[in-house]
């Protein structure tokens, strides 16, 4: 066998006409053989999803492809829609980011997986083609397949959606998937389930995979080789363990170094990849990350390098002209991207402290209405379920959680400083329940929030000046005072103060973020509350705002409240960390003990499910597995709300079962930390699957 | 579902109440019905214009809420919406009016959605190519020109056609030929001819304004994922368009639709008029133009009980082609 299935040659993408033209992919080659996993990362803007749906045909018809793409055999560029609609779902089948849109609303998924099988083979009959659904709903992991088969998409959550995509591209037994970030769009613990599911349907279908994504632990777990691509182009190659151990191209080292690592200790500051890739509008001259590169000298912008083989070894490719410098050690990848130093922090004394924020059983219930003419309440979201926290002076508090776990919905609460449905808020130890709405506007100005989305938090009608001194308004301060004041802001957070007079779509992403720390510290609080900060963000820039955070904290004596879902993330800044799950905090205490020994099995699942980016710790280490999605939060539950998931009940002997079943357990110290589970002391179950 | 039509029906009977009431009070305090019997010759005695318009319950001598209260309690006892100025029963002239509107208009409206959702669709597919821009500056202009324009362009070119090929293939003037004898299929074909103008009128009408909703609906839908996922799946770009893109698009369309539907009765009193079908648009505006209070607002009424079932209609539809907002 020695054609490859899939032969991708100099494959062009351009979008739009002259003087308007993105060059989006601009000679990228690659093969993948019978039954191989490639991952193929990148960050946003890198051509990754244009080249792949380039392979299905299905790119928007203003796109300008050449080159060859040869699948089994045929050229592929030669076929018109008809002739490739028959290899498309038959023998090439794709798997889309975001599942819920993935799918038509008005046909049953059963339909739907039914509509792909009959498409290819026109005598299947009705009957046998519902049979074969059921039965791929079954592979895929939806329970009561027989039932479920007849859902419209809305009535599945986004993990099932992602599980039924998954069903109909198996449907033809396809000899290769393209999965496009099939996780992106989903929760941690689904994301673990979602790639499981894949490595089952490529077993069963014995087909090749591609896996597009931007997250370097996704695939460092499940491919077998990796392509890494920058800026329309493919940089380096080679397979998994070889670039995630010796990486030859300073974009895939300086990436690998900017990642938060859950198993890495946390003292380590991360490494910024600073700048932003190149617009794709012109055809770079030289290399196109030379920018950006701390290796790059004079020669590195004569001329784009071309990937060739590092040390001899033909199975791994770079693009660069150091890459043979890098490979022999001669220039050593950690003298590439330095650790930038620690900035200097006075140790805090907690104790001394009192805590500058403090929930105590805070409860949010939200009713749920039907009807529009008689509406009728039909049943309790709680929302918030009894939460209590602190947040110590100069400390940084992570809430973890997966989504609809009340995250967001606490700091909201925290937020209004306003009286709490049930419970006491205090803010500087003042309770927010006695506050005057004058005292009110005033503690606005001690605690002010971060927002997730940096293109949607900032209003693209004014200037960078208006924005961060926006809240300088309210409390009238003079004009001049506030711009010296933006200017002071923008410097403090690593950005020109003559940016001022910019407008936030001139900015890239972590730029924009910085944008909103900024205006979130120029009234000059001392708490901070980031709800997801830099998920919006790409890898590469991500370090830059983390550390950014950091050094804030250090230089003015911040509080943070860090809500995030992403744990590696979390485990980098927090220094006590609480885990919230349905409307209640399941485990909390100081981080580094909670993150080395969790106690509660979902803490146990949540760390077990981070993707880490490295080979030889995903193929090792075992998983606990979380079964099926959240419960909906108006189902009343007796006893441990966790139970329906819980890797641990499943094992425990049934005098123990009944007790989760019927004792909501409280929360209580068990090694240093409040554990809310029956079981916390035991030693860990051998819960892995 | 029976309790959810219960509740529908009583929201709908208030509604219309209201409607009716505040119609009732608008045409009663605007329209004059004294004006009618004014500058005659020889003039009508005061007290004979006093003992009609009592009669017909328009008295201006009555104050207002008193003659509101007896044409209410008439038409719940009795189910009658008075006496029209001309002295026949408003409720059966609605009845034999709004027959006639029914067979103007019912195959214009369905004609003009269908032709108007395929030219709609065709325009997106083929967005900023010759079909669409020629669709879309084919419909502004329509849109533009005032239905008696149109009416009478049509007309004209009918008339040349008559005299060219000197015979009656065209023939527009009422419902029907007065006074023509024959067997079913005479009396069927002549309605056939007299209903082509204003068919054709209604009909281009209509497929204006809906080809321009479903473009933009289809627009919408043209970009979704769930499309990319069909022809990921084997379909070919035109059979994912309908398949999967038309079927969506469809949803929106289904509100413009009903109401269209709805309003069919009283919704086309320009062209009524123009084709000189006596339907319920010419009966309203002659109600009007005759200082007809219990005519005017029986049409009123009758109209505000078409929109209500429009809406449910709507509903239904809404219902039936969106599995999401399945109750």
């Amino acid at each position: 066998m020695t054609e490859p299935l899939l032969r991708v040659d100099d494959l062009h993408v351009t979008f739009g006409g002259q003087g308007s033209a993105v060059h989006a992919v601009r000679g990228v080659s690659y093969e993948v053989n019978r039954g191989e996993f490639l991952g193929i990362v990148g960050e946003s803007g890198s051509g990754k999803s244009v080249s792949s749906t380039a392979v299905m045909g299905l790119l928007p018809s203003s796109a300008q492809v050449s080159g060859s793409i040869r699948f089994d055999g045929r050229e592929l560029l030669d076929l018109d829609d008809r002739e490739l609609s028959r290899i498309r779902g038959s023998e090439i089948a794709m798997i889309f980011q975001d599942p819920l849109s993935a799918l038509t609303p008005v046909y049953t998924i059963g339909q739907q997986i039914i509509e792909g099988l009959k498409l290819h083979d026109r005598s299947i009959s009705n009957q046998a083609a519902r049979a074969r659904a059921v039965e791929l709903l079954g592979v895929v992991g939806i329970p009561n397949p027989q039932r479920r088969v007849d859902s419209f998409p809305h009535e599945f959550s986004g993990g099932m959606r992602q599980r039924a995509m998954i069903a109909i591209a198996i449907a033809n037994d396809p000899k290769l998937i393209i999965a496009d970030e099939p996780t992106t769009a989903l929760d941690v613990t689904i994301q673990a389930q979602i790639l499981e599911v894949l490595q089952t349907a490529k077993d069963i279908t014995g087909a090749a995979v591609v896996l597009i994504t931007h997250d370097l632990g996704v695939v460092a777990g499940n491919a077998d080789r990796v392509a890494v691509m920058y800026a329309g182009r493919i940089v380096e190659q080679a397979p998994v363990d070889t670039l995630f151990t010796e990486p030859a191209m300073p974009y895939t080292v300086g990436l690998l170094r900017s990642m938060p690592n859950m198993a890495a200790p946390r003292e380590e500051r991360l490494v910024p990849l600073e700048g932003r890739p190149p617009l794709l509008t012109t055809i770079p001259t030289g290399c196109p990350f030379a920018d950006r590169c701390p290796a790059a000298f004079a020669a590195c912008r004569q001329g784009e390098p071309a990937l060739a083989p590092v040390a001899g070894a033909a199975e791994h490719t770079a693009a660069c002209i150091r890459a043979e410098e890098i490979a022999a050690g001669t220039l050593r990848r950690p003298d590439i991207f330095p650790r930038p130093e620690e900035v200097a922090v006075a140790p805090v004394a907690r104790a001394e402290s009192a805590p500058v924020v403090e929930l105590k059983d805070v409860k949010r219930t939200f009713p749920v209405m039907k009807g529009t003419v008689f509406r009728r309440r039909i049943g309790t979201v709680k929302a918030v379920d009894g939460v209590t926290f602190s947040v110590d002076r100069g400390t940084t508090l992570g809430l973890v959680g997966e989504s609809g776990s009340g995250k967001t919905t606490t700091i909201l609460e925290l937020l209004e400083l306003a009286k709490a449905q049930h419970g006491t808020i205090s803010v500087n130890g003042v309770d927010t329940a006695t506050l005057t709405a004058a005292d009110r506007r005033k503690l606005r100005s001690e605690i002010q929030i971060v927002f997730q989305d940096p293109m949607a938090s900032l209003d693209p009608r004014m200037s960078v000046e208006d924005i961060i001194a926006e809240p300088l308004t309210v409390v009238d301060v003079p004009k001049d005072e506030q711009r010296r004041r933006v200017a002071h802001m923008l410097e403090l957070v690593g950005l020109e103060p003559s940016f001022a007079t910019r407008y936030p779509h001139q900015f890239s992403g972590g730029q924009r973020q910085r944008i909103g720390i900024a205006r979130a510290l120029i009234v000059e609080p001392k708490i901070l509350v980031l709800d997801e900060p830099v998920s919006a963000l790409d890898v590469s820039v991500q370090a830059g705002v983390l550390n950014l955070l950091e050094d804030l904290k250090a230089q003015l004596g911040l509080s943070y409240l860090f809500v995030a879902h992403d744990l590696a993330v979390v485990r980098h800044i927090a220094d006590d960390v609480a885990v919230m799950y349905l409307g209640r905090i399941v485990e909390y205490g100081p981080a580094d003990l909670i993150f080395s020994d969790p106690r509660h099995p979902y803490t146990q699942a949540l760390f077990s499910a981070v993707p880490v980016p490295d080979p030889q710790v995903e193929r090792t280490r075992s998983r606990v597995l979380l079964q099926g999605d959240l419960p909906s939060p108006l189902d009343e539950i007796t006893g441990c709300p966790f139970r329906s998931r819980c890797p641990l009940y499943k094992l425990l002997p049934e005098d123990r079962q009944r007790r989760c079943a019927e004792e909501d357990p409280a929360p209580r110290s068990v090694h240093d930390r409040d554990v809310r589970c029956h079981w916390a002391e035991e030693e860990r179950f051998d819960v892995a699957v | 579902m029976a309790g959810f039509l219960l509740k529908r029906l009583l929201n709908y009977l208030a509604l219309t109440s209201v409607a009716t009431i505040l119609g009732y009070l608008l045409v009663s305090s605007t329209l004059n019905p004294e004006a009618r019997f004014l500058g005659r010759n020889p003039p009508v005695p005061q007290a004979s214009i006093d003992t009609t318009l009592s009669r017909l319950g328009v008295n201006p001598d009555t104050p207002l809420l008193v003659r509101l209260g007896n044409w209410i309690v008439n038409l719940v006892t009795t189910g009658s919406l008075g006496t029209s100025s001309r002295g026949t029963e408003v409720t059966a002239d609605i009845f034999a009016r709004s027959g006639t509107s029914l067979r103007l208009l019912v195959i214009g409206t369905i004609l003009g959605a269908l032709i108007g959702i395929a030219i709609g669709v065709w325009g997106a597919v083929r967005q900023y190519k010759a079909p669409d821009q020629i669709t879309t500056y084919a419909s502004f202009v329509i849109l533009a020109t005032p239905v008696f324009v149109l009416a009478v362009l049509l007309m004209i070119t009918a008339t040349a056609i008559n005299r060219t090929t000197d015979s009656q293939i065209f023939n527009f003037t009422g419902e029907y030929t007065p006074g023509l004898t024959g067997g079913f299929f005479t009396i069927l074909g002549d309605r056939i001819v007299h209903l082509l103008l204003p068919t054709i009128s209604l009909t281009v009408f209509a497929v204006a304004s809906y080809s321009r909703y479903q473009r933009s609906a289809m627009l919408d839908v043209m970009s979704a994922d769930y499309i990319r996922t069909a022809r990921s799946k084997g379909r070919t770009r035109g059979s994912a368009m309908i398949r999967h893109g038309v079927r969506v698009a469809l949803i929106p369309m289904s509100t413009f639709f009903a109401y269209s539907f709805g309003l069919i009765l009283t919704g086309a009193s320009v062209t009524e008029l123009a084709f000189s079908w006596h339907g319920m648009g010419e009966y309203l505006i002659t109600s009007i133009r005759n200082n007809d209070i219990n005519a005017a607002a029986g049409t009123i009424l009758f109209t505000s009980i078409l929109v209500l079932i429009s809406g449910t209609l709507a509903d239904f539809l809404y219902a039936a082609l969106d599995p999401r907002v399945r109750v």
